[in-house]
Formats: C-alpha cells, structure tokens, sequence
C-alpha cells in the first residue's frame, strides 16, 4: 500500500490527526524499545541505577497510551473513519497496548535485576538473557519500521522472528534447569533469570501482534490466531 | 492488491468510461436486474454501460460525489426518467422477468410494483388518510370502505407511524413534522403493495431522530419489499444496506458487501471516496 493514503484527506486536520497518532506511537514504540534494552542491561550488569530508569519511565509510557487512545476515540468520534483510515485507527489502538505490554515486561526485568543485586548473581543465564533481548529489540525495532513504510513484508519477517524468539527461550529454560539441578541453593536467583527471560519472550509475542496488526492496517486481512503458514497463505506469498 | 485506475495517482485519472466494474453486480436471488445500461442527456452520457442486481429483500445502497449518476440509475428503475424529453436511455431493466421498458408495459402499473420515495417529503395537500388511500384508490385495490381503511392502517403501521396519527387521521398531511411526513410517504408507497422501494436520499432533509426512525424502518421494511437507496451518508449506506455500489462519474466503480466497501474496499477510487481523499 502506497504511502499517500497516510494524508491527502479534503480535510487537512484530519491529516494532521492521523500524522500525530503515527509520530507519537513512534515515540512511544522508540521509548519502549530503550527499555528493553537498558532492562536487559540492567540485569546483565547488575546496574541497579539503569533498572530504576526503566521502572520510573514506565510511568511515562501507560501516560502515553492514555493520551494516544484519547486521540484515537476523538477521531472515531469526530472522523467516522472507514478503509484505510478505520483500519488505521484500529491498529493504532492494539499496537499501542501492545507496546504497554512490553514496557510492562520490560519493568520485570527490571525488577528481577534489583532482586539479583539484592540477592547475588545467579548462576548462569546471563548470555541467554542478552541474546533473546537483542532479537525482541531488533524485531521492535523492524515493526516500526515496518509500521512508518507500511511494509508487509518486513512486518511478516517480524512475525517469523518470534519462532526465533520462542526456540531460544527453550533452549534457555534447559540450561537455566541444568544450573538449579547442578546447585540447589541458586534456585531462588535462577527462578529470576527464568522470569526475566519468561519476560522477554512475552515481548516477542507482542512484537508479533503488532507485526499482525501491521499487516491488518495494510491488507485488510486478519491474520491473528494465524500460523506463519497460513499467514503467507493469506498475503498470496 | 486494491484496482488501480492509474499508476501513479487515481485522483487524476479523468475518463473511467472504459473501466470494469469490481466486485460482484449479480445476485443469486435477484429482484431487479440491470444490464448494460447506458443513460444520456441530449449529448452528454450520465451513466455508462452499468450492470447491477437487486436481490430480493436486499437493501443496496449507492453512493458516490454529486453528478456521478447514482440518482439517474435510481430513478431508471421506475421510469421516472420518462418525462424528461432529452433523456435518452438504453440497456436492460428487468423487474423479475419482466422488461420495465417494454413498449407495451403500462408505467403507472410498474410504479405501483416499483414504489419511489424523495429526497424532500411531498404528502399531497391532504388528510394523512386520503394521502395514503390515493394510491389504493386509484389502482381499486379495495372493493369498500372496511378494506381502504386496513389498507391506510396497515400501511401507516408499517411506515411506523400509526401510533403517531391514528387520532388524527383527518388533519392535513403537511401539518406534519419532516420526519413524519417522510414516513407518511413510505405509507403511501407501502400502500399500493410494491415489490420493490426506491429511496432516493430519503433523510437528507431528515434531522438525526426522524432519520433513526427511518432507518430502523428500513430494517423492517426490507423483510417484505426490496430496497434500493441513494445516500450522500456513507455511516446510512453502512448502517442500512447489505450491498453497496460506489459510483464515480456516470461508471459503477465496485459492488460489494458493504462490510467489505467500508473496512476494506476493492477499488482504490472506492477507498478514495469514502475516506474523504477526493480534492
């Protein structure tokens, strides 16, 4: 889908509207996606400070989901969307609440690297947990992308990622047990890494609805509850 | 991949003459059928080769800009066209079977078969009973009193305005409120038992309740008559039809569910139109 259907309304405002929505779920979206990032560094490097940050910048992103769904239900109101513009709208609502998610889980892993600091390192997990939050961050990273370009393709790529996403964190979950069986008396500071990495693959779950939901705002298509198969089906891949 | 008219911008693209129709102008069950219709005006042709089904007990609205020819189309479905002598039309109109413009098809009988509701309200200057009796009267479909007076109440009950006036049955029609007198007119139309309604912008004049009414009339309506409206309100198209038909510039651009044509329309001079990006 071309990028003109993002203005060229009769109405100019309307334009502006719906230019404010799409900026300020990227802000949104790019202020979620340092989140992922410093919670990941947080517990990584036990910073105890940078874990703080993320919890304390919650607070801004749930303000920010409030004021985008306000603008969104004057524009519902106001506009009467239909096509292009209800879709839009629609997305724009699930894809801000999908970001919610993830600074929520972003504020586990934070509050798991306070516990860690508190408690003492555990013992091992560490790689596992930098690696999957550089994947969920990247594939953020793309859905905006995908988002601002209206790109389907790279939003079924971001789709694709969360198998990436879900592998890895099986793979974790082994080594994280093989660690409590091996030492008993870690299990409680293990129980933290498993729960951070619990978190971060939630995050790819939400990474791949608002890959979803992109693909919705483009092609009209629902494809939630789809698997990547039947998604490729639907897109004529 | 949505219909494009041209590669780099629809909006530009002036001559859609040539252009197919997208999405589905047949109906399995269809109550009037059009085909190949070409409508002129002196030189100048206000609908170009349109094809279109109403099914039976379907409500199909139309839309598009001002000029596009929606409300000629309409108003070829019971000859009303007839009158304007530099009207010239051609192609095939069938109501069931039958050739509406078949040389022999009486026109005033057609019009009793295939009812029309204006955009302004027009009760005639008299009582809401003899507005509505006229019909029956003239085309003797009551043998006596008792019967014309069924007729009057059952038609007014149907049009959702009995309760309204079934005190008052002697005072003039145009002593009525817009919306009511609106409703007095789909009650004459109901009365003379047509097949099919035509509605051309019918709450156009209406205010937001008498408009409500109307459409929750609608709903019921389409039950028992078939329904074809012209609406310049796309939120009525949405709310009332099951099929919608966009035309643009005298060519009927797409038919298709209305869910489609307003979550996700085929022709991007549909996807145009309905998001208000036509300058």
């Amino acid at each position: 889908m071309d990028k003109k259907y993002l203005e060229r309304h009769i109405s100019n405002s309307f334009d502006t509207e719906i230019k404010t929505i799409i900026s300020q779920i990227l802000e949104m979206g790019n202020i979620v996606e340092q989140q992922i990032q410093d919670s990941v560094t947080a517990i990584v490097s036990t910073n105890k400070a940078l874990a703080e940050k993320v919890i304390e910048v919650e607070n801004d992103v749930d303000m920010r989901e409030v004021r985008l769904d306000e603008i969104c239900t004057e524009v519902l109101a106001c506009r009467q969307p239909a096509a292009f513009d209800l879709r839009m709208i629609l997305s724009a609502t699930r894809i801000i609440r999908d970001l919610e998610h993830i600074g929520d889980e972003a504020q586990k892993v934070a509050k798991m690297a306070l516990r860690l600091e508190k408690k003492g390192a555990a013992p091992g997990g560490y790689d596992e947990i930098e690696h999957m939050g550089a994947l969920v961050q990247g594939m953020l990273h793309s859905a905006l992308h995908a988002f601002t370009q209206l790109d389907v393709t790279q939003a079924l790529a971001v789709a694709k990622s969360d198998k990436k996403v879900d592998r890895e964190f099986k793979s974790a979950m082994r080594t994280i047990v093989t660690h409590m069986i091996d030492d008993p008396k870690s299990i409680k500071r293990a129980m933290n890494i498993l729960s951070a990495l619990r978190s971060l693959e939630r995050m790819g779950n939400h990474n791949r609805n608002i890959a979803e939901h992109i693909i919705y705002l483009v092609k009209g298509l629902d494809v939630r509850h789809s698997s990547i198969k039947e998604m490729e089906s639907k897109l004529g891949n | 991949m949505k219909t494009k008219t041209n590669e780099n911008d629809p909006q530009i693209a002036q001559d859609v003459s040539t252009l197919q129709t997208v999405g589905n102008v047949f109906s399995d069950n269809a109550k009037m059928s059009m085909r190949n219709v070409n409508v002129f005006y002196d030189d100048k042709q206000a609908i170009h080769d349109v094809s279109l089904d109403i099914g039976k007990n379907e409500v199909v609205a139309m839309i598009g800009p001002s000029g596009c020819g929606k409300s000629t189309f309409l108003r070829c479905m019971n000859r009303m066209n007839d009158t304007i002598d530099s009207c010239r039309i051609e192609g095939d109109f069938r109501l069931e079977k039958d050739d509406i413009y078949h040389p022999k098809q009486d026109v005033v009988a057609l019009r009793a078969r295939v009812g029309i509701v204006f955009q302004k309200p027009n009760p005639f200057p008299k009582s809401i009973y003899d507005n509505v009796a006229y019909g029956p009267k003239v085309h003797g479909l009551a043998s006596s009193k008792t019967d014309l007076d069924e007729i009057v109440e059952v038609s007014l009950r149907k049009a959702g305005l009995w309760a309204e006036v079934k005190d008052r049955l002697t005072a003039p029609g145009t002593g009525l409120s817009g919306g009511q007198q609106q409703r007095l007119c789909i009650a004459r139309t109901i009365a003379v038992g047509p097949e099919v309604i035509l509605m051309d912008e019918p709450c156009s004049a209406l205010d937001p309740i008498a408009t409500a009414k109307i459409e929750e009339l609608m709903a019921e309506l389409s039950q028992n008559f078939t329904i074809a409206i012209v609406t310049h309100s796309m939120q009525q198209a949405a709310r009332v039809s099951q099929r919608t038909a966009y035309f643009h510039m005298g060519k009927l651009i797409e038919v298709n569910d209305t869910k489609r044509v307003f979550t996700n329309p085929e022709h991007e001079l549909t996807e145009a139109y309905i998001t208000g990006r036509f300058g």
